[in-house]
């Protein structure tokens, strides 16, 4: 091994561990606020970047029927109730599981997506992945949110396991791929930067510092803040534990997502291939404790460059590597044992 | 399932549908979900246009996905012999899970065709396997054909680079044992996994031994991975695929960086292209077309043939047996047994099958052609 090899090595461990630590976070996010270990958050990638090639095939991508089948579940699960309340509560609730729905289904069907520009695509996949978080929220969740951490993990392996079968259903047993957002590279030295691999770095910083500022400045990102550090308390003082559940997985999905589209270009994307990355943000989760944000970041940056310079030294070995992080490290998050205790 | 079942045994009181003693039941499990869901789809769209009637008796198809887990291709052998008396087992997709099935299928005496590929299926060294055929080539037989175009290229190193389970290890195996008969020095030997989302480090690795050649075993959409990668980081040998990606996705995913690629197929990969004397043609173009009327043009993939293969072994074998004995008996199932080991001179769709006491594949050179990849397409090399 010589420098650049070194330097081509961590070059693909930092882009790979960009992706990682966007889901880490999400999984710390949706941890510290429901208490879910959230295992389908890849699902949410693998949807986003099919849903995206799926326009590109000129297909009408599963994930719209997906959409469309869980509103109309929470209309009648939660309409009488809504309408009952009336007023300005029941006409954002029709706005989201009817108007919401039928845009998206409108500009799907209608809109031949398949002639869009790659950005409003993307945008576009993005819109019809993110209310899914929502939605899986409220149908999946929220029944059984008082439930122990341990049931709430079951609960998700169930949906991770529905969630990959709808996939193969949605988008069949073989990967695609995407066209870069950019085809430009630059020659830094010995290295050659792709533009998309800057589009990842970049987006994932741009969605770190949008988290930050959200959780720091806002009303909404504090009620969230208030949520993960007490349950009881945040209700007392009038925050909704399940509208902060919403909002945590709405962010989830998005982030998934988002992680898909960019990363669909740079390799080719399975219905199942979501799960292994989710699975490498939970390792990165499990460094920072799932409750610390930037350790989580950080400890994704270290899978991903672990990943990258195991697969020079040890290919077949590599998987092996990287999930045998996670047992020095809980050994020593056990011994220091500050993680956030939240079992009731 | 269950319930499906109950259904069926409703229906089958009536109307004598499912199990009707006369017909003849053919058990099908294929991984039609799960890691081989490409290969098991294609297989299952297959047994739909198999022959519904054969030498005038209805033939049953009980098709069971065993979503790429061994433990359930054994137990749907299980579930297909006790509870739904199958005469004949077809499958499994995969060589694990049709390994696992042997043992099941010589306690049931049944007879069973694999669509899987290992030598080791059908190894005549195993006295189990008496009961068990395959259609798939060896991989010794497409590895052989690698080797021997490479050494007319003038290929001296070759790499190696495969999936890190039974396909990649298989292959590493044949095509080394091979190629250092034949004087070809591996000069590295590297191993992914399907679902990677990056080969940088193993392609990094290859570059640096300088290969002339490099092989990628492995299956489907994912073999495209590591042939992308090492475009990219501007690799300028020869690169050899397996049969494992003979479908129209992995062109698709492939795109550009796979012109040239060279790898062995079935003749049924390039049907059209085949001289009319080719004795395979007829055949394989009958199912091509047959799957085409159905999935659209360019829908067939190689390995929904294998599926095609082993009902056409049993559309062979069954008119034999069913003179000595009637379906749904253990007689039926030895006569259909002996019938399938006597089949001579059969043309399928990836070659001629040549069955005999010794060799319960029956493919010889004919099963195989070398083809390129050339504008988005694969070419026949003559």
């Amino acid at each position: 091994m010589d420098l650049q090899i070194a330097l081509l090595l961590a070059q693909d461990g930092v882009v790979s561990g960009a992706i990682y630590a966007l889901l880490a976070l999400a999984l710390v996010l949706v941890f510290a606020v429901t208490r879910v270990v959230f295992i389908p958050q890849g699902e949410f990638v693998a949807y986003g970047a099919l849903t995206l090639a799926s326009f590109q095939m000129g297909k009408i991508p599963g994930t719209l029927w997906l959409l469309l089948a869980l509103a109309f579940v929470i209309l009648l699960v939660d309409g009488p109730a809504a309408w009952r309340q009336g007023g300005r509560g029941f006409l954002l609730f029709l706005a989201q599981v009817v108007l919401y729905p039928a845009l998206m289904a409108a500009a799907v069907l209608l809109g031949q997506p398949h002639a869009w520009p790659l950005w409003a695509q993307s945008l576009l996949a993005l819109a019809l992945v993110a209310p899914l978080g929502p939605q899986l929220y409220r149908l999946v969740f929220q029944p059984v949110a008082e439930a122990s951490v341990l049931m709430l993990l079951i609960v998700a392996v169930a949906l991770h396991l529905a969630l990959v079968g709808l996939g193969l259903v949605f988008f069949g047993a073989e990967g695609s791929r995407t066209p870069p957002f950019s085809e430009a590279s630059w020659e830094v030295g010995s290295l050659v930067v792709s533009g998309q691999s800057l589009w990842v770095l970049g987006a994932s910083a741009g969605l770190i510092v949008a988290l930050y500022l959200f959780f720091e400045k806002t009303l909404y990102g504090k009620a969230l803040r208030a949520t993960a550090m007490n349950r009881i308390g945040a209700r007392l003082m009038g925050i909704s534990t399940t509208f902060a559940g919403k909002i945590a997985f709405l962010f989830a999905a998005v982030i998934g997502g988002a992680s898909g589209i960019l990363i669909a270009p740079i390799t080719t994307i399975y219905y199942d291939t979501g799960f292994l990355i989710g699975l490498k943000g939970f390792v990165g989760a499990i460094v920072g404790g799932l409750a610390s944000y930037p350790v989580a970041a950080a400890g994704a940056l270290l899978v991903g460059l672990l990943e990258s310079f195991s697969s020079f030294w040890a290919s077949a070995y590599k998987e092996v590597l990287v999930f045998t992080l996670i047992i020095p490290v809980l050994l020593w998050r056990s011994w220091q044992s500050h993680q956030v205790e939240e079992e009731e | 399932m269950k319930s499906l079942k109950k259904w069926c045994a409703a229906l089958g009181a009536v109307m004598w549908t499912c199990a009707a003693s006369a017909d003849i039941t053919v058990g099908v499990v294929v991984s039609a979900t799960g890691p081989a869901a490409s290969l098991g789809i294609p297989e299952k769209n297959t047994i739909a246009l198999l022959p519904t009637t054969i030498a005038g008796e209805k033939v049953n198809y009980i098709v069971l996905d065993d979503a790429s887990d061994t433990t359930t291709a054994v137990k749907n052998t299980r579930k297909l012999i006790a509870e739904d008396k199958v005469d004949i087992v077809i499958g499994s997709t995969t060589t694990p899970n049709s390994l696992a099935m042997i043992d099941v299928v010589a306690e049931a005496e049944t007879p069973m065709i694999s669509m899987a590929a290992s030598a080791r299926i059908v190894d005549a060294a195993n006295p189990k396997t008496k009961w068990v055929f395959k259609t798939p080539q060896n991989d010794i037989q497409m590895s052989t054909a690698i080797v021997e175009h490479m050494i007319n290229q003038g290929v001296k190193t070759v790499a190696f680079i495969g999936f890190s389970d039974a396909y990649g290890e298989g292959w590493y195996n044949e095509f080394s044992k091979i190629a250092e008969a034949r004087k070809l020095a591996i000069v590295a030997n590297e191993r992914y996994n399907r679902a990677d989302t990056s080969v940088t480090g193993q392609v990094l690795k290859i570059i640096a031994a300088k290969p002339d050649a490099v092989l990628i075993a492995g299956s489907g959409t994912p073999a495209a991975l590591p042939q992308k990668t090492l475009k990219e980081k501007g690799y300028k040998g020869l690169i050899y695929q397996t049969h494992g990606v003979a479908n129209r996705d992995f062109l698709r995913v492939c795109g550009k960086d796979c012109e040239g690629t060279f790898l062995p197929a079935g003749p049924v990969l390039v049907a059209a292209q085949l001289p009319d004397t080719n004795p395979v043609k007829k055949s394989a173009l009958e199912y091509v077309n047959k799957y085409e009327a159905v999935h659209g043009k360019g829908s067939v993939s190689t390995f929904g043939a294998h599926a095609w293969d082993a009902g056409l072994l049993l559309a062979h074998a069954a008119p034999v047996a069913l003179k000595k004995a009637k379906p749904g008996t253990k007689e039926f199932r030895v006569a259909l047994r002996d019938a399938l080991e006597g089949v001579k001179e059969l043309a399928g769709a990836h070659g001629i099958f040549n069955m005999s006491a010794n060799d319960h594949l029956g493919l010889d050179q004919r099963a195989r052609v070398m083809v390129k990849i050339e504008n988005g397409d694969w070419k026949l090399i003559r």
